[in-house]
């Protein structure tokens, strides 16, 4: 069954999900769209570790608990994407600041990619650290 | 000439209708035939009741801007076989209001876009003879944006934002931005330099992947962007 939601069939219709919309789109529709998805996660991220901090009020025994449940090898995969989603928004952040104000506008693809390469490499440096370290 | 029958999925809507749907005609096509002659065939033989924009058949007018296989084209030049596929998804553009099937309501955009008063008409262009017409304010040549609309439809701020200015309206600003023509750029460029104005696009740069013309209008927005950030550092050192 096709999408027939993403049309107007009224006048100055919102539609908040829009961005996501991502079929036939090119690289730098996913870019945007992976670059919120990756800012949204982080917010939540924020939250989780302004809660995580405050068991430092409830004492040493809580913070403790806490420590023996982040290394287990549970947690870690939820480390390499919290690495991830690090890299891959302050890099894109940093490619979007340039195209923003004027500089590699045309390259802003090769940019991109090039981008990716340096995330991967620093998620697998990254990703390598947190299984051993 | 190789001839096959190709299956063309084709939005409807009409004012009143509870929700959209899609209709399926199958239609025999060749090398030659594009979506608009494909959509011609439909109304002249199968559907009288379908209806969709289209003028000049060569990429020119900018009217039959629609969606084939979920991507932004010029149907006059969108050929059938090239596409590669058994079956033909045609739907109107998206961030419009539908008027009926495949046409959707440009007023909106037209509004937005006159506004940037784009006088690319060299004085050289006018005949001395003639008068504007009656009905239109001024003498508009609109260079290559052929007022199609697919970056709007392509757009996925747009999408969310229908206040937002758009694509193709700040790419005519910033041709007037770059050659005047007697337009004052400083009013334009205030009008831009706004949330909903250069600021507010994301730099997915699908306007650009989809214009039929060229006109690059993420290029203009970046370029917009950069001049406004110019002036105001300018400024911040006392030089503006």
């Amino acid at each position: 069954m096709l999408d027939t939601t993403r049309f107007n069939t009224r006048r100055r219709q919102r539609r908040p999900g829009a961005w996501l919309h991502l079929k036939g789109r090119h690289v730098g529709a996913w870019a945007f769209a992976l670059n919120r998805l990756a800012g949204l996660g982080l917010v939540l991220y924020l939250i989780l570790h302004l809660f995580v901090l405050s068991l430092l009020a409830k004492g040493p025994r809580a913070w403790d608990d806490f420590v023996a449940l982040a290394k287990s090898p549970l947690i870690l995969p939820l480390d390499v994407i919290l690495l991830a989603g690090i890299l891959y928004h302050g890099l894109n952040g940093v490619r979007i600041a340039l195209i923003g104000v004027g500089i590699g506008v045309r390259q802003h693809k090769t940019m991109f990619w090039t981008l990716m390469v340096i995330v991967a490499v620093l998620l697998a440096v990254g990703t390598w650290g947190f299984i051993t370290v | 000439m190789t001839e096959k029958n190709v299956q063309f999925k084709v939005f409807r809507y009409k004012q009143g209708d509870t929700a959209p749907h899609y209709d399926t005609f199958t239609v025999t096509v060749n090398e030659r035939t594009t979506v608009l002659d494909a959509l011609e065939a439909i109304r002249r033989d199968q559907d009288g009741t379908l209806t969709f924009r289209h003028s000049c058949h060569h990429a020119s007018c900018g009217t039959c801007g629609m969606r084939v296989n979920g991507k932004e084209v010029l149907a006059c030049v969108t050929n059938v076989m090239e596409l590669g596929t058994p079956e033909v998804v045609v739907e109107p553009l998206q961030n419009a209001p539908i008027i009926s099937d495949l046409v959707v309501d440009m007023g909106g955009f037209y509004e937005t876009f006159s506004q940037a008063h784009l006088p690319l008409i060299r004085e050289s262009e006018y005949l001395p003879e003639s008068d504007v017409a009656e009905g239109v304010p001024f003498h508009m040549r609109l260079e290559s944006c052929l007022e199609c609309g697919l970056c709007l439809s392509a757009c996925p701020v747009v999408g969310t934002d229908p206040e937002y200015l758009g694509p193709a309206t700040l790419a005519a600003v910033w041709r007037v931005v770059q050659e005047p023509r007697g337009e004052d750029p400083e009013a334009l460029l205030a009008w831009v330099d706004s949330e909903q104005g250069c600021w507010r696009c994301h730099a997915a740069m699908e306007c650009t992947e989809v214009c039929p013309s060229n006109v690059d209008p993420g290029g203009a927005i970046m370029a917009l962007r950069g001049e406004l950030t110019r002036r105001k550092i300018g400024h911040l050192l006392g030089q503006g």
